[in-house]
């Protein structure tokens, strides 16, 4: 066994290139090195003498700053950031951030993620918070090193700090450059010792301040991510690639139906196979461990096992939801934003339209199964997870298995598409409890099918609305009730709503009681009423109909309703849908501190140039033939981010499929840190909402959920993607002409508009309103022969 | 248990295993050829794919006793220490988000070039239809695809393989 089935990758390189440097540092970081290292890698062991310690695991101290930044003899750094990368390339960005504060070249950098041992305890990834929350610490971090060197030097060399200069890591004399020092030469294998102030980690800065965003020099470029060719030639090691000595597979044995109890187990069905290690089972959790992996997938599924049926039906068939949802008295609501007397606006409207939304259930389904592989040796609990909250996992873990905090760690490796609170939660919190059972290290994974039926998913969404017009064609009253099927909707890591843990009995007395957002957009509308309101499926424990965070959690669904029925409102008025919009956004008087109302009208502007935006009225007259296309917008925002997006499509009247053509999307978000890397994200989040858009549902019968792989629940393919994918940075692109915003959240914002662009592009071609995600074919050519188009 | 003798990357091993075994567990576990991934188990998704006699094949459904052939897998692509065109063209593009998914595009992506060495915007839609994605880095796949399809055919041209009218 190499150490590097062991260790993740990038912080075996880190060991290998600056091993002496990591335990030279006396301290901290050297003990957090030498617990990590040690207990992992012999090798580093026997070079450097030092035994292979085992915990406790520490938590990097977030106010020295030797935590954050290690700088290496041969003058390069190390970032170490309590963040986790789920593919949109956050590691290179922190890396620039950095770089640019300390003063160093980017090349000269390297970033270490999301390990709890290793790095200090940023929460782990969520909220597209990397940027416009947690780069702040960093940034102060960068910055107050860069003056402690400078001072250092200032000692060295008996001249002021203000008359040196650095670059690249090199800190000269201004008066004399030939006097001159490193980075390297003045701190390398040895400790800042610097102690950073700050209530908490958001907080966390020292005595300098960060530079103006116009001197930061790798800021707003485009250095290529740090992460893909490994990701491309094969070398990279992720958390499903963990190979530990002694390990053993584990594969569940999922409840057939929701809320079942088990009653029986034939362990005599699977003793005889090869490689049969254990059957593991507690309440209703059932795993099997073999030997090897493909001989626990056999057992899992050769294991007897019988079941009894709860005695009501756990939830309604999909077909059947929102007549469910209708009906439902909440378990909660929310008290109504009002603004005005819509009641009274309504009755004198001289028009009054109404309408109600639907948006199904929709699943992560996350391109693997959830995965983890435990390692209990020397009575602790080493995890190896993807999981985006690696620090609420490991305090999850000890309190689901009753250890001590500093027992446990997780490491965190590359992983599928993290989109919120998948299952990778669920499996590193299986991962460990058989691992303990058992004595041995484990790895489990979870089946396509479990992952897709049994995984957490986005709330379903009942919205009704109402709009009343003016006789101008003015929207004067507004009416917003939204109600989401989101009852304990379960949280991050929670050692009590796990699914191990709901299937071993687990029950909170009150459960989470959900959310139902309303809509984000900054419209003058005088009179208006926004409520929203939670309800429940009839069991919502130990189902496989568990709402959890994806993606913006409730944005795309709100997004739908309200942007389709700003269309509608449009259309009833026979205005330009952009230009009933703009007027809409002129006519308010007021903003807020970040500018929203005006950095809205500017999105919409830059969106509608991009695309070539010709006004009038939707739909546009029935064309002949059988492909019918249209254009359709929309628009949002999600904290201080602000997108509009248009989708252009085509409608085939024949077969009812829809192609989105062309999607355009402008976007702010603040200063932009790379590009490149924000292009890529926001590109691949409008396509997963246009995959939520015209695909994904959760479908199920009243016992179990019957979406269980991609034919069943089918995502976007290749055949879908759009022949053209604009991407206009409003704030910022290029660098030069940047104004001195600080940068806002990047990804979830574009996944919001893209479903109500994608309906008001299908009523623009057809004159046929889709209220009902997603628009399956089935379902589009439904609605057109009902209309007769 | 049978020992079976796959060729893998050019170099032949022989591994004791369940016949029915399916390819993509021995190549993980037994040789460590990690490239290949588990998604579905069920051929539907192309993350586990390989090539084998010049055909792109879902490892996670082809018992190890059929394979009949020489395989590659992502690993082997390099030759010489340079990446393969699709690998440059797609660390040129930037096509990853988390990238779980990219061996089953480049595997598959290098079957069709290699059979197709200028395939139109419709036979690559058609030929990657069945690899998926969930970070949707498609619209970014089928431009590597189209640029490392340019870069191997100048190759060709300098080897004198290619003529250009």
């Amino acid at each position: 066994m190499t150490a590097s089935n062991r260790i993740p990758k990038q912080i075996e390189e880190a060991l290998t290139m600056h091993r002496r440097d990591f335990l030279r540092n006396a301290g901290l970081l050297a003990v957090s090195f030498a617990a990590g290292a040690g207990a992992l890698n012999s090798e580093a062991a026997a070079q450097n003498a030092a035994p292979p310690a085992p915990g406790p695991y520490p938590d990097p101290d977030y106010h020295q700053l030797d935590s954050w930044i290690v700088i290496h003899q041969d003058n390069t750094a190390t970032f170490y950031v309590g963040k986790t990368d789920l593919g949109q390339g956050t590691g290179t960005s922190f890396r620039q951030l950095m770089s640019d504060e300390l003063d160093i070249a980017f090349d000269q950098t390297t970033c270490i993620m999301g390990s709890t041992d290793i790095t200090v305890d940023q929460g782990g990834s969520g909220g597209s918070t990397a940027m416009e929350r947690d780069s702040w610490p960093m940034r102060r971090a960068a910055a107050e090193a860069r003056r402690v060197l400078l001072e250092m030097a200032s000692s060295r060399f008996g001249v002021p700090p203000d008359q040196l200069a650095v670059s690249n890591a090199v800190i000269t004399v201004r008066a004399d450059p030939s006097k001159r020092v490193t980075y390297g030469d003045l701190i390398a294998g040895k400790r800042f010792n610097v102690t950073l102030t700050g209530a908490n980690v958001n907080a966390v800065t020292g005595m300098a301040k960060v530079k103006p965003v116009q001197e930061l020099k790798y800021t707003g470029q485009t250095p290529p991510r740090d992460d893909i060719p490994a990701k491309v030639d094969g070398s990279l090691k992720w958390a499903v690639d963990v190979k530990l000595p002694g390990m053993v597979h584990a594969r569940n044995v999922k409840p057939p139906f929701a809320c079942a109890k088990l009653t029986g187990i034939d362990e005599s069905s699977v003793r005889g196979l090869p490689g049969f290690v254990k059957v593991v089972s507690k309440g209703n959790y059932v795993a099997v461990v073999c030997e090897r992996e493909e001989q626990a997938i056999r057992a899992a599924r050769q294991l007897k096992t019988t079941w009894q049926k709860p005695p009501t039906a756990p939830f309604p068939p999909s077909e059947d939801l929102f007549t469910y949802m209708r009906a439902a008295t909440p378990t909660s609501a929310s008290n109504p934003a009002v603004v005005g007397n819509p009641d009274e606006a309504l009755r004198g409207a001289a028009k009054i339209i109404e309408a109600e939304y639907e948006v199904p259930f929709q699943g992560h389904t996350a391109f693997a199964g959830a995965h983890a592989t435990a390692d209990p040796s020397n009575g602790q609990m080493t995890v190896y997870s993807n999981d985006m909250k690696s620090y609420g996992m490991r305090n999850g873990i000890a309190t689901f298995l009753g250890m001590p905090r500093e027992k446990v760690r997780v490491v965190w490796m590359h992983g599928p598409q993290g989109f919120g609170r998948t299952a990778a939660d669920d499996a590193g919190c299986e991962a460990a409890w058989i691992a303990r059972e058992i004595g041995r290290p484990v790895r489990i994974q979870w089946m396509r099918d479990e992952e897709t039926a049994w995984d957490t998913k986005g709330p379903a969404f009942l919205v009704k609305m109402r709009g009343g017009l003016d006789g101008q064609g003015q929207l004067t009253a507004y009416d917003y009730d939204a109600r989401s099927c989101d009852y304990n909707h379960v949280g991050y890591n929670e050692p009590d709503t796990v699914l191990i843990a709901q299937l071993m009995g687990s029950r909170r007395e009150r459960p989470a009681a959900g959310s139902a957002a309303t809509p984000s957009e900054m419209y003058a509308i005088p009179h208006r009423r926004m409520k929203s309101a939670v309800v429940s499926l009839p069991l919502v424990w130990e189902t496989p109909l568990r709402t959890g965070n994806l993606r913006d959690p409730n944005g795309p669904q709100s997004t739908f309703a309200a942007e389709s029925f700003i269309d509608e409102l449009a259309a009833a008025a026979k205005a330009d849908p952009l230009e009933f919009r703009m007027k809409m956004l002129t006519a308010a008087t007021t903003d807020d501190s970040g500018f929203r109302r005006a950095r809205s009208i500017a999105v919409l502007k830059a969106v509608a140039e991009a695309y070539g935006w010709d006004p009038r009225p939707s739909p546009k007259p029935l064309s002949s033939g059988n492909v019918l296309t249209g254009r359709g917008v929309a628009y949002s925002f999600r904290g201080q981010t602000i997108v509009a997006e248009i989708a252009e499509v085509e409608v085939n009247r024949q077969t009812g499929h829809v192609w989105a053509k062309r999607l355009v999307c402008a976007h702010d978000c603040g200063l932009v840190v790379n590009p490149q890397s924000l292009r890529r994200t926001v590109e691949c989040a409008m396509l997963h909402s246009l995959s939520r858009a015209i695909h994904e549902e959760v479908q199920f019968d009243h016992e179990k959920v019957t979406s269980v792989d991609w034919v069943t629940h089918p995502s976007l393919r290749h055949a879908d993607v759009p022949a053209a994918i604009d991407v206009v940075l409003v704030n910022g692109d290029p660098h030069p002409n940047r104004p001195d915003l600080p940068p806002y959240g990047g990804g979830e914002a574009a996944c919001k508009p893209m479903l109500a662009a994608v309906a008001n592009a299908i009523y623009d071609a057809t004159g046929v309103r889709l209220r009902r995600v997603p628009f399956r074919d089935a379902r589009v050519l439904a609605a057109l022969k009902t209309a007769r188009v | 248990m049978s020992k079976i003798t796959l060729k893998v990357n050019g170099s032949a091993h022989t591994v004791d295993v369940e016949p029915s075994t399916p390819l993509l567990y021995i190549l993980r576990n037994d040789l460590g050829l990690e490239g290949p991934r588990f998604g579905c188990g069920l051929g539907q998704c192309g993350a586990c794919t390989v090539i084998i006699n010049g055909a792109a094949v879902r490892s996670c459904i082809m018992p190890a006793s059929s394979v009949k052939g020489e395989i590659t897998t992502l690993e082997g692509l390099a030759s010489n220490g340079r990446l393969h065109p699709l690998q440059q063209a797609w660390i040129d593009e930037q096509v990853p988000q988390c990238g779980f998914c990219q061996n089953g595009q480049i595997m598959t992506a290098k079957a069709m070039l290699d059979k197709i060495p200028h395939p139109t915007d419709a036979q690559i839609r058609e030929t990657m239809n069945a690899t998926l994605c969930r970070c949707m880095t498609y619209h970014r796949v089928q431009t590597a695809i189209k640029r490392a399809a340019k870069t191997m055919a100048a190759a060709r041209v300098v080897s004198g393989e290619e003529v250009v009218a």
